[in-house]
């Protein structure tokens, strides 16, 4: 979450002060074990995502012959079958990438409109900013799942509608940290410089704001990615996400909530996936926070 | 006793960086203060000086650690404490003065309590009466109101001066034996300034106190200190009294940086000093000084020099001091006259300036005018507004009535409605090149982005375009790949300045350009200046606070107090013949280290 509050930092080394600002950044972020571990357990559950359903023992929509319903663990079905007698391994692998691609488009849908509202905002100051941020307070009072549940309530489930619903729930988040990182930066005298020359204003955002607040931008990234994993997963679990007998982690978690006691794996397997993939990301954000907090001390570290 | 020992000994003290490689960051230093004396430790950023500060108080900044040797204090060995223990003696035994009051004071507790927690914290007096009695003297020992009123203020209530005052009078409260000042007016106005010198100076004498005095500037430490330790490289240069070593120094290191101090009678060139300090871990092998050094031969690149007492409390690191000691006194090149200028159609005039932020109006009625070619120096206090009209004039503040023109033709409020011509000509070069230069371009895209704005110069004209302006400021085109971090800060403002110079301007506009920068460095980017204005015919409005500097650059003088000109001419004439008090006062209160050596011999 954005009010994560980072209490430590690593520091950089003399060394690494001599390369270009992005690899500062990120050779310090590596130097971290929770990176490195953070990363290691993202690709795992990415490539899983997007490959597993290459590599199915079953279709995952079709239930396996010659077994039930909850069949246990067996040699042909490594972790049983789920309600329908289907291969629980085969939906588990085709289900990752419905998550993975629906809530990286809404981060990304969220994360464009947040930092242009927030960029806009801290560059007007003034009646807009009012404007612009009092509307995110609005939005931000929305709780996620319940803006959502409106949304389809009113136009009915589809994924397009659960993509927007979700980034345009992240975007007052990321809009206030861009407001809260860039109205430092647009009081500083690279920005009045080219002001002084005319330099057209969106130029003014884009190529001087901007890259001065990457760090705490690709934080936010993380950390909302982590959370719209969660979001979107739910929203599959409530039912507005991919339809039956389509394979999703948050349908699966639905679907077989009944059969928990008779066979919990699919369940427990999309739950620990789900709950990785979020660690993982939130992992990277963290490495990533603390580098950057560590390059802003060195910098202001007197002679 | 019959020879008092010193109040404060250092003995070949070493701080290392405490990671990897065991790099120094100060070494092999060793000296010693009395009580009631002032030692100044001078040297440019970088050399370690306030390195060395902080380990008198047993202490070191994160990522660093004193390695080696001995910090005594009347005798007593405080690195050897435990860290408790050593902690108890801050602010008793030794106390910090740091460079920015605002820092030292907490915000949301009044005065007179954080006073009071200082005593109360190392036990001092036994009643709270008694306490409140040693804080109004320390409040009237820093010339300060020592009643109800003050006590209950909070920090933001107080001038910059009042609240360096109130950090003196913190650090004396507990009458400690020795006393670390670090840089403690370099925010503050020249008068203030005057102030708390004489202020610091009187409590060392009269309380017998050992003073460090950290600074760069040093013409203030010629004011106060009897002797100086010159740091070069994390290592002591020359270690002498204070007259000795500015007028007849050993090490060619103090002979540059005296060179480089500008003088109110301007009676000498600035001579800056060429290259940058060695940082830690980049150090040559050999004497560090060698690279820029005049008096260089081949056996000094060998091996480094130790420090050898050359006379009777003087001593220099220098394997060739006989021969600069020989030398005659420090030779101050006399300057260059600043050249005449034609009188001409003013380049900007500025016709009854009102200005304000908000309600608060910060100028009133101002007049002037820069002619093509010439250079006029604003010059006042913090406060006194010349900062916002340097601004009105590049189209930077808007909130103005009354009319600027330029050439002749009136220019609208803000840059944005001015035309692109105007906007080219009328260059600004900003107060501090660690704000001006956006630290995620490199060296190429910040020049590159003027060329392509007013020229649409990109490619290989774009390029000979920035090397050629990089040349002017004589910078090497290995900078354009660089990033502002990867430079010092005298050669971020030659590329603020290269900025600035690739629109082809015919005013440049320098807000305090040199004020967040070293002596030397200063001296050289005055030179910079100076050479534009005179080979390109470009006209200079420099802001300054320093009047020492305004004789080497100027031909014009504006001396502004609280938002009005109180006194306009040539310089010669302002200088020699002030007319208002306001003038004369900051004359007097200028430290000068020609005055200084002066009044000590």
């Amino acid at each position: 979450m954005s009010d994560i509050a980072v209490v430590d930092y690593v520091e950089v080394r003399p060394d690494e002060q001599q390369r270009s600002p992005w690899r500062v950044l990120l050779s310090t972020a590596w130097r971290q074990h929770r990176t490195k571990i953070g990363l290691g357990i993202t690709l795992l559950l990415v490539g899983l995502a997007l490959f597993g359903q290459l590599v199915t023992p079953y279709p995952p929509d079709q239930g396996v012959e010659g077994k039930l319903p909850f069949a246990p663990p067996s040699g042909d079905a490594w972790l049983g079958t789920d309600n329908l007698g289907r291969d629980v391994l085969s939906r588990f692998l085709a289900g990752g990438l419905s998550v993975l691609v629906l809530s990286g488009l809404a981060t990304a849908l969220g994360m464009v409109l947040g930092v242009s509202v927030g960029l806009v905002a801290a560059y007007s100051r003034g009646k807009l900013d009012d404007v612009l941020m009092r509307s995110m307070d609005v939005l931000l009072s929305l709780p996620q799942i319940v803006f959502a549940l409106v949304l389809a309530a009113t136009v009915g489930p589809a994924l397009w509608l659960l993509v927007i619903a979700v980034g345009v729930t992240t975007m007052p988040r990321a809009a206030r940290v861009t407001r809260g990182a860039a109205v430092e930066v647009v009081e500083r005298d690279f920005v009045r410089a080219a002001e002084a020359n005319g330099v057209p204003r969106r130029r003014i955002l884009l190529s001087e704001v901007l890259p001065n607040i990457s760090s705490p931008l690709i934080v936010e990234t993380t950390l909302r990615m982590s959370f719209n994993v969660a979001v979107v997963a739910g929203l599959s679990f409530l039912g507005f996400g991919l339809q039956p007998p389509a394979a999703d982690w948050g349908l699966m978690i639905n679907e077989n909530q009944n059969g928990l006691t008779l066979q919990p794996w699919p369940v427990l397997l999309p739950v620990i996936a789900i709950a990785l993939l979020t660690i993982g990301t939130s992992l990277v954000g963290d490495g990533i926070a603390r580098a950057a907090i560590g390059i802003e001390r060195g910098r202001t570290g007197g002679e | 006793m019959t020879t008092p020992s010193p109040a404060l000994e250092v003995v070949d003290l070493r701080v290392e960086v405490d990671y990897g490689a065991h790099e120094d960051i100060v070494d092999e230093i060793t000296f010693g203060v009395a009580g009631g004396e002032v030692l100044g430790l001078v040297g440019e950023s970088g050399s370690g000086k306030t390195t060395v500060g902080l380990a008198i108080l047993g202490h070191t900044r994160r990522g660093a650690r004193i390695a080696r040797g001995e910090v005594r204090i009347e005798g007593r060995d405080i690195l050897t404490l435990p860290t408790l223990e050593r902690q108890r003696l801050r602010g008793r035994l030794v106390s910090y003065v740091p460079q920015d009051p605002a820092s030292a004071l907490n915000p949301a507790i009044r005065i007179g309590t954080q006073l009071d927690e200082t005593l109360s914290e190392h036990g001092f007096g036994s009643s709270s009466e008694e306490r409140r009695e040693r804080i109004l003297e320390a409040l009237s020992e820093v010339l300060l109101a020592a009643d109800d009123v003050f006590l209950r203020r909070y920090p933001h209530q107080l001038s910059g001066g009042q609240q360096q005052r109130v950090a003196l009078a913190m650090a004396f409260a507990n009458r400690p034996r020795v006393i670390v000042l670090d840089e403690p007016t370099t925010g503050l106005d020249v008068t203030t300034q005057a102030h708390v010198l004489e202020t610091v100076r009187d409590l060392c004498e009269a309380h017998g106190v050992a003073a460090v005095y950290v600074s760069h500037d040093l013409a203030v430490v010629a004011t106060l200190a009897s002797r100086v330790a010159v740091m070069y490289g994390g290592r002591l240069a020359e270690v002498g009294p204070t007259g000795t070593l500015f007028r007849q120094a050993g090490h060619p290191y103090t002979r540059r940086l005296v060179e480089a101090i500008p003088e109110l009678s301007g009676t000498h060139a600035l001579v800056g000093i060429p290259g940058t300090a060695p940082r830690p871990g980049h150090r040559p092998t050999g004497c560090f000084f060698a690279p820029r050094c005049s008096y260089v031969e081949e056996a000094c690149r060998e091996a480094q020099p130790a420090l050898e007492t050359v006379a009777a409390n003087h001593d220099v690191r220098c394997r060739r001091h006989a021969v600069v000691l020989r030398d005659a006194a420090v030779a101050r090149r006399s300057a260059t006259p600043v050249p005449e200028i034609d009188v001409e159609d003013a380049l900007v005039s500025v016709n009854g300036i009102d200005a304000s932020y908000g309600a608060r109006q910060v100028l009133f009625e101002i007049e002037f005018a820069v002619r093509p070619r010439e250079c006029l120096a604003l010059v006042g206090e913090s406060g006194s507004g010349k900062t916002t009209l340097a601004r009105c004039v590049a189209g930077l503040h808007d909130a103005y009535t009354g009319a600027i023109s330029y050439r002749g033709l009136p220019l609208a409020p803000g840059s944005r409605a001015r035309s692109e011509d105007t906007r080219r000509e009328i260059q600004y070069v900003f107060q501090s090149p660690y704000n001006s230069l956006n630290p995620r371009k490199t060296v190429g895209q910040i020049i590159g982005q003027p060329l392509s704005l007013f020229f649409a110069a990109g490619g290989a004209d774009g390029r000979r375009r920035a090397l050629e302006a990089l040349d002017r400021v004589q910078l090497s085109s290995t900078c354009l790949n660089r990033y502002p971090h990867q430079l010092s800060g005298g050669e971020r403002q030659r590329v603020a300045i290269a900025r600035a110079l690739v629109a082809e301007p015919q005013l440049l506009v320098c807000d305090e350009v040199t004020s967040a920068l070293d002596v030397s460095v200063q001296a050289a980017i005055v030179d910079v200046l100076a050479e534009l204005q005179r080979e390109l015919d470009i006209g200079l409005l420099f802001v300054t606070h320093n009047l020492a500097l305004i004789r080497t650059i100027a031909q014009e003088v504006a001396v502004m107090s609280d938002g009005r000109i109180v006194e306009r001419g040539e310089v010669d004439t302002v200088l020699d013949a002030p007319r208002a008090d306001y003038t004369k006062r900051l004359l007097a209160n200028t430290p000068s280290l020609e005055a200084a050596l002066a009044a000590s011999s």
